[in-house]
């Protein structure tokens, strides 16, 4: 191995409205030129997960950060911070595509980007990814990982998260990676078949991988429903996916 | 979260959370995913006050047979208050 470094920190970036907010950057040292990946964090929080996932990219190669989706709701532990923003409905859709198209501006305005950005999330940040690659032409591959209420019933609809993302589909701007635990309840099997189905009925570009015994939330090594070996197999298709799309 | 359940109540009380005893204002109860618990799902109940920011919470992430058991002793022991304060009622 030759040598390897990086560089990790948190930073402020102007979100939605211009608004500042606080994000965690991980940037591999060496001229570049790297790819680019925004990270979404889930309903848990901007937590150690995250900021350890925003390195692991740039331990892979990319310029990485994770902006803090919850960063109005005040100062506070990760776990505090997100029951806060539970207790209120989450936080509006429309607010996460522009802060998010924030964080997509930031990495495309360093000198060392290769010109390609991707997108990442989990649980929400899985739905959030989606629903910001419908909603921008800025990036060139996202990934879904389990993202509950891409399909959403009308009951479930409120102020902050008017319309499922699913409506949206036939606005998908760049391929899609989507991973999936068979035995996950948000989103049902059933739920990622309808997804599936309506991406074909837009014919746009994306692989779908659905994992017999696993559940929601895989990946994540310090919860119950970690799978080893479905974790590991969709880390390789998320390198592959990304490679693919970014890195050439 | 993934789920959309989520109940909020006033409360009026007293909660000790990691910096000391504070007024409350609020009781949230979720049916979502749990930081600590080793559980997927769980019926998360955060007694709080958001006027001094999100610290001041005091949580809980229990399972659903915990909760079940938990109404129900809340229930219990409303009855047996309520039968305490009708007699102090009467005794005035």
């Amino acid at each position: 191995m030759g040598y390897e470094g990086l560089h990790a920190e948190t930073i402020s970036i102007k979100g939605n409205n211009g608004e500042s907010i606080s994000a965690y950057v991980a940037r591999p040292l060496g001229k570049g030129p790297f790819p680019g990946m925004v990270l979404m964090h889930h309903a848990p929080g901007w937590d150690e997960w995250y900021c350890e996932t925003t390195r692991k990219f740039a331990h892979h190669g990319y310029l990485a950060i994770s902006h803090n989706l919850y960063h109005r709701a005040g100062e506070g532990k990760a776990d505090d911070v997100a029951a806060k923003v539970r207790a209120e409905g989450g936080v509006p859709d429309a607010q996460v595509i522009g802060d998010t198209e924030g964080a997509v501006q930031w990495l495309r305005a360093q000198s060392n980007l290769n010109g390609k950005v991707g997108v990442i999330g989990t649980c929400s940040g899985g739905r959030h990814t989606f629903l910001f690659a419908c909603h921008t032409k800025s990036i060139n591959a996202a990934a879904d990982l389990w993202g509950g209420r891409v399909v959403m019933k009308k009951e479930e609809l409120t102020p902050k998260l008017p319309t499922a993302p699913i409506e949206f589909t036939k606005n998908l701007s760049c391929p899609l990676l989507g991973l999936f635990g068979n035995e996950d309840a948000a989103p049902t099997p059933e739920q990622v078949n309808q997804h599936e189905a309506e991406l074909k009925k837009h014919g746009k570009e994306f692989e779908f991988h659905r994992y017999d015994g696993a559940g929601h939330g895989f990946f994540y090594y310090d919860r119950p429903n970690y799978r080893v070996e479905q974790a590991l197999d969709g880390w390789k298709k998320v390198w592959a996916f990304f490679g693919k799309h970014l890195k050439k | 979260m993934c789920t959309s359940i989520v109940e909020i109540v006033k409360a009026h009380g007293s909660g000790k959370g990691e910096g000391g005893w504070f007024d409350l204002t609020a009781a949230v109860v979720s049916y979502d995913h749990p930081h600590h618990a080793l559980l997927e799902d769980a019926i998360n109940i955060d007694f709080v006050n958001p006027s001094l920011g999100p610290g001041a919470r005091v949580a809980v992430e229990i399972t659903l047979e915990s909760a079940r058991e938990l109404s129900a002793a809340l229930a219990r022991a409303l009855a047996a208050a309520d039968e305490v304060e009708r007699e102090r009622l009467r005794g005035t």
